[in-house]
């Protein structure tokens, strides 16, 4: 545990050297302009976009940081070769490669919370200044804690992306595990559709193959309860508790498969 | 028991992608190096040196034979506690100071805060990196990350030390420091074995060598009793001496050859008899004054030259 704590803090450092976090004032700008300009356009509505935008934008911010970081974390060591050294310290390749992961998720975690709070900062200015009878009208205060849910379902969302990129990046270059990463996390989105994919089509082949991709392919709609709470309704905690032990096992046997191509692997 | 051994070390590589053929990279080292020898790990470019430091240190697995450290297998964590390795043009992380990359390096070993910051500092001292320790690695140069290399392979006092090209990308000073630094680490009870295809660098510090070509072992032992290195004349240089002197030297077949260098020196070849000081003792009392006397013998290239003649051939074998 010690030499991957250490591990990962070096990952955290080397995003803050290589100034990944300035992806936080942008999205501080473009919050705070957007609420600006939907504040000048709507009335009563500009909450409820808000909320729609903030959590996409975090949502979003944190996929491109989980792709885009994950799949250079292990690429970047073999190709420069910085790991022929680490890896002569006293450490496991598993103790490397986990390392590697939770420094990335201790980034995204870091990231997420900041960009919560300037979210709700933003969201408590707009009720402060909303007359009473416009925030009447809202279905749930704008800063309702509810959508907090929404945050943590995005943040084990980010869990199983950085997890996806990671294990790509054991076997194969950047720009491929980008693209097996995004391919995955895109028709993980659609995966309700490709189990019912066998009703729609006569092909028993294609309805296999789409069944078969429905099972290996996480179920990353299941992270998303943005429409619900930015609509009050309600988010049952069973939801919460099932996507969580769902997210958690997915992540555990990505870096699972991840950590038995890399053992095997040679640097040459 | 030894510090390393190796048993029929054997790599094969893959080469091409639509029909992959072995290449073989190493070919059956068997290899026993003694606790607190200086070892040099010799041959030219390409002939298996770095791939058996990283069979050595498991950056890459072998396709047979067996390998071990201090009596235990290569990979062994306990055995990476007692080791020390600096690859071949090492890359360093380079948003971290040379004090912080140091420090994280001896974090892995386990050592507390402030013992990893005096760690850090008395090696850096050591290699000699001054003020600069404090500025991120990408502005160092070649020579200076190689100093922080050695520095960080000894961070956790090793036992062995394992040195890949240690004198790549040195100036003439940098080596001299770092040859002091290797025998300064042999005087500690350290087993140092390092690569180079330098024979110079092998002369200076190593009881014993092993000799790679093409990925065999092609001898192993001490140098100087090496027959391929054994002295087949001497280089004798000196000044003020007159051509009578020199005729009738060249006359008793006590030089073979004489060549006229700038300034009045000559340089002459002498054969192994008669003994080398008897001559220059001669001509010196003839009014010629020393200024060198080298053994002349074969270098390491020209020892390669021939091996890597007699042994290509057999390098690229057909598919298994």
């Amino acid at each position: 545990m010690r030499v991957i704590a250490h591990v990962a803090v070096n990952v955290f450092k080397e995003s803050v050297r290589d100034k990944i976090l300035y992806n936080l004032v942008v999205f501080a700008v473009l919050l705070i302009s957007a609420s600006y300009l939907i504040g000048e356009l709507t009335a009563g509505q500009d909450v409820k976009i808000i909320k729609d935008l903030g959590l996409a934008a975090i949502s979003m911010f944190g996929l491109l940081i989980s792709v885009f970081i994950g799949i250079g974390l292990v690429w970047k060591e073999v190709e420069k070769r910085s790991i022929y050294t680490l890896l002569s310290k006293p450490m496991r390749r598993q103790e490397f490669l986990l390392g590697k992961y939770c420094g990335l998720v201790l980034t995204l975690i870091i990231n997420v919370a900041v960009m919560t709070v300037a979210f709700y900062a933003v969201l408590a200015y707009m009720e402060v200044t909303s007359p009473v009878n416009i925030r009447a009208s809202w279905p749930a205060p704008a800063t309702d804690l509810a959508m907090l849910k929404a945050v943590a379902l995005i943040m084990l969302e980010l869990m199983l992306v950085t997890a996806i990129a990671l294990f790509f990046s054991t076997f194969s270059s950047p720009f491929l595990s980008a693209m097996l990463t995004i391919a995955v996390w895109v028709i993980g989105h659609f995966n309700e559709d490709l189990r019912n994919y066998g009703a729609t089509i006569a092909s028993p082949v294609a309805a296999s193959i789409a069944r078969g991709v429905y099972y290996v392919v996480p179920n990353f709609a299941a992270f998303d309860v943005k429409l619900q709470v930015v609509h009050a309704q309600a988010v049952p905690l069973r939801h919460m508790a099932l996507t969580s032990v769902y997210g958690i096992t997915y992540v555990a046997f990505v870096l699972l498969g991840a950590v038995i191509i890399f053992s095997k692997r040679d640097f040459k | 028991m030894d510090a390393i051994r190796t048993e029929a070390l054997t790599k094969h590589y893959k080469v091409g992608f639509w029909r992959p053929r072995p290449y073989l990279a190493l070919d059956g080292l068997t290899l026993q190096v003694g606790q607190g020898e200086v070892f040099g790990f010799l041959g030219p470019n390409g002939a298996g040196k770095t791939t058996t430091l990283k069979l050595l240190m498991q950056l890459i697995y072998p396709t047979s034979g067996h390998a071990e450290i201090l009596g235990k297998p290569v990979g062994d964590v306990g055995v990476k506690r007692r080791i020390g390795y600096l690859p071949e043009q090492p890359y360093f992380y380079d948003y971290l100071t040379a004090q912080e990359l140091l420090e994280y390096f001896a974090a892995l070993f386990g050592f507390a805060a402030a013992e990893r910051r005096r760690r850090a500092a008395a090696l850096l001292d050591e290699v000699g990196i001054g003020a600069e320790r404090r500025l991120p690695l990408r502005k160092f140069s070649k020579g200076m990350l190689q100093r922080v290399g050695i520095a960080q392979a000894v961070i956790n006092d090793p036992e062995i030390v394992f040195l890949d090209e240690p004198m790549s990308g040195l100036d003439p000073l940098g080596r001299r420091e770092i040859r002091q630094l290797m025998l300064r680490l042999r005087d500690r009870g350290c087993t140092v074995f390092f690569s180079s295809h330098v024979l110079s660098d092998a002369e200076t510090l190593c009881s014993r060598v092993a000799i790679l070509a093409n990925g065999r072992l092609v001898t192993a032992g001490r140098l100087s009793e090496m027959l391929a290195f054994q002295a087949r004349g001497w280089e004798l240089v000196v000044s003020g001496l007159t051509d009578a002197v020199l005729t009738q030297t060249q006359e008793r077949g006590h030089v073979t050859r004489a060549t006229r260098l700038a300034d009045g020196r000559y340089a002459l070849e002498l054969p192994l008899t008669p003994p080398p000081e008897q001559t220059a003792a001669a001509l010196i009392a003839q009014g010629a004054a020393l200024v060198s006397l080298t053994p002349v013998r074969d270098t390491l290239e020209d020892f390669f030259v021939r091996q890597v003649s007699g042994a290509t051939e057999s390098r690229m074998p057909g598919p298994a």
